[in-house]
């Protein structure tokens, strides 16, 4: 087997790994491996074709395929070597990287450290158990995006959208511009999961209607798709029986979540966490594992990329400082709590005396849709650290603040986040 | 006096803005966060404009086809008229970002530019 040596290697070069290897070559990281399993950078930002990224990272709007192409050309400027289709199909605890693909075979890379970056996979029809039959013209969104996006493919004629996610209602605006009929989008919740501004300017502008707290109960057609039977549901997420109603369609698209995908990290054996479904980890995004970070999707699911290369920046920068010998030992581990109107806090937990950085960034997710909200920061004294008012919090939309270092003390040994609705004064 | 509300979409905190009108004539407007905010409501009341993302066959690329988008917003009753015009195109390779497909595309005034470099295939 063919042995490599290289100082870092990130597994994935989509956003997250595209803009961690550049942060740990910019902090003094010599020698740095990409492996990509497709044949080329950029991961699914190559089919995400429709604009609205880079607001807040470039401060103007891109298309996918824009967005990746600048830090994709970073890359091809600078000495890090990339290896397209490969797959990496193992990390050992002795810090080696075991890959494969057609031109080394199965090779072996010693490493210092490890960057995952492997992004996140779509929730398929099994992982909702819809009854019916089992015909052609049932896909997932971000399928029927590669077909029409990259391979140029429309997927069918007449098409129900389940899911409110933001593929989906990107995939009803799509369809329609190709002259697809897009019959409706139902979602099982009573709010939409997607970014509000994807059911403005995807369902509204072309008047496809989203069905809220409604469901598919059954889908008809032997070997095609021919229709499917909706249902609304309860408060319980049950459908209520006589709501039925029969729409015809020839292909359905399952918009219903995005998972982590940690095959990797789980057989290196990391702690995981329950709720986001990747790694748990600290403000430098390192795992329990020292040499392993990690980044992007494959932590916890975005809905920007902007935040997704924030994020690959930290770890990164963070990784570099454990090549070069100027990592500080983490000495003092504060735990990061939250109460049950938020559904996750990354990181979950962090160093109260790493002085490195004046803030400690956190990303995370309410349960419910609220309105005037006010998220409070208390550290284990019930001391109040810190505070922010929102007007609209949804679960679609990623809350982010910083915490300056100076309000954590060597007492602080954990935090806990709260959000409550402001009383009227 | 007469109120419209929309969404921004300028962003994706999706700020509710409320625009209070006299006929054609705007008389307040609120809930913006931002300047880009304040022109959106503006715009998507006088004249609503979108950006227009599909894609164009390529000849002997290394991928059969390149994502395109109008450079700027185009009036959003002018959608379909370039979808039109563009099914109707092929492009040679090599392409690069930012390079013109077509200018002034179905008379909009803004040009449609690629929005992916592809090689030729070798």
């Amino acid at each position: 087997m063919k042995k490599l040596a290289y100082d870092l290697v990130v597994i994935g070069g989509g956003p997250a790994g595209l803009a961690s290897a550049l942060e740990a070559r910019r902090n003094g990281v010599k020698k740095i491996l990409i492996c990509e399993r497709a044949p080329y950078l950029g991961g699914i930002l190559n089919q995400c074709i429709h604009n609205g990224f880079g607001l807040s990272y470039f401060k103007e709007e891109l298309t996918g395929p824009e967005y990746a192409e600048r830090f994709i050309t970073e890359v091809e400027k600078s000495d890090i070597d990339v290896k397209l289709g490969t797959m990496v199909l193992e990390i050992t605890e002795d810090k080696q990287i075991i890959a494969v693909n057609r031109k080394d075979g199965m090779f072996a890379v010693d490493t210092k450290a490890a960057i995952l970056a492997m992004g996140c996979r779509e929730r398929t029809r099994g992982a909702i158990t819809i009854p019916g039959e089992r015909p052609a013209g049932i896909m997932t969104a971000g399928a029927a995006q590669n077909y029409v996006n990259l391979e140029g493919y429309i997927p069918g004629k007449e098409v129900v959208i389940l899911g409110s996610g933001d593929i989906g209602l990107i995939m009803a605006r799509r369809l329609t511009l190709e002259g697809v009929n897009v019959k409706g989008v139902l979602e099982v919740m009573p709010y939409s999961t997607g970014l509000v501004r994807n059911r403005v300017q995807c369902l509204d502008d072309f008047g496809i209607p989203l069905l809220l707290s409604h469901t598919i109960t059954e889908i008809h057609g032997k070997d095609r798709v021919e229709g499917v039977t909706i249902a609304k549901v309860d408060e319980r997420i049950q459908p209520i029986a006589g709501t039925e109603q029969y729409v015809s369609c020839d292909t359905l698209l399952l918009s219903v979540g995005l998972i982590p995908e940690n095959e990797l990290t789980n057989k290196l054996g990391c702690e995981m966490d329950q709720v986001t479904k990747g790694p748990v980890v600290n403000e430098k995004r390192i795992t329990n594992i020292p040499w392993v970070f990690a980044a992007g999707n494959v932590l916890h699911v975005h809905d920007l990329v902007d935040n997704v290369t924030q994020e690959a920046e930290i770890a990164g920068k963070a990784a570099a400082a454990l090549i070069t010998g100027k990592m500080n030992k983490e000495e003092k581990i504060v735990a990061v709590t939250h109460d049950k109107n938020i559904g996750y806090v990354v990181p979950q937990h962090f160093d109260a005396l790493n002085n490195q950085d004046k803030v400690v960034k956190f990303f995370l997710r309410v349960k419910n849709p609220d309105e005037d909200i006010k998220l409070v920061v208390k550290d284990n004294a019930n001391k109040e650290l810190l505070s922010l008012k929102k007007s609209i919090v949804e679960p679609g939309t990623m809350i982010t603040f910083n915490l300056p270092r100076q309000f954590v003390t060597k007492d602080t040994s954990s935090i806990d986040i709260s959000i409550a609705r402001e009383q009227a004064e | 006096m007469e109120e419209k509300k929309l969404i921004c979409i300028g962003c994706p905190k999706g700020c509710s803005i409320t625009i209070k009108h006299t006929g054609k004539t705007i008389n307040e407007i609120t809930g913006y966060n931002c300047d880009n905010g304040l022109k959106y409501a503006e715009n998507e009341f006088i004249e609503p404009k979108r950006i227009v993302t599909t894609t164009v066959k390529l000849k002997a690329g290394t991928l059969p086809f390149v994502p395109v988008k109008t450079r700027e917003a185009v009036n959003k009753e002018k959608i379909f008229e370039v979808m039109k015009v563009i099914s109707k195109l092929e492009l040679e390779s090599p392409v690069k970002v930012g390079d013109v497909v077509i200018p002034n595309i179905a008379g909009t005034g803004v040009d449609l530019v690629c929005t992916r470099s592809i090689k030729k295939v070798s």
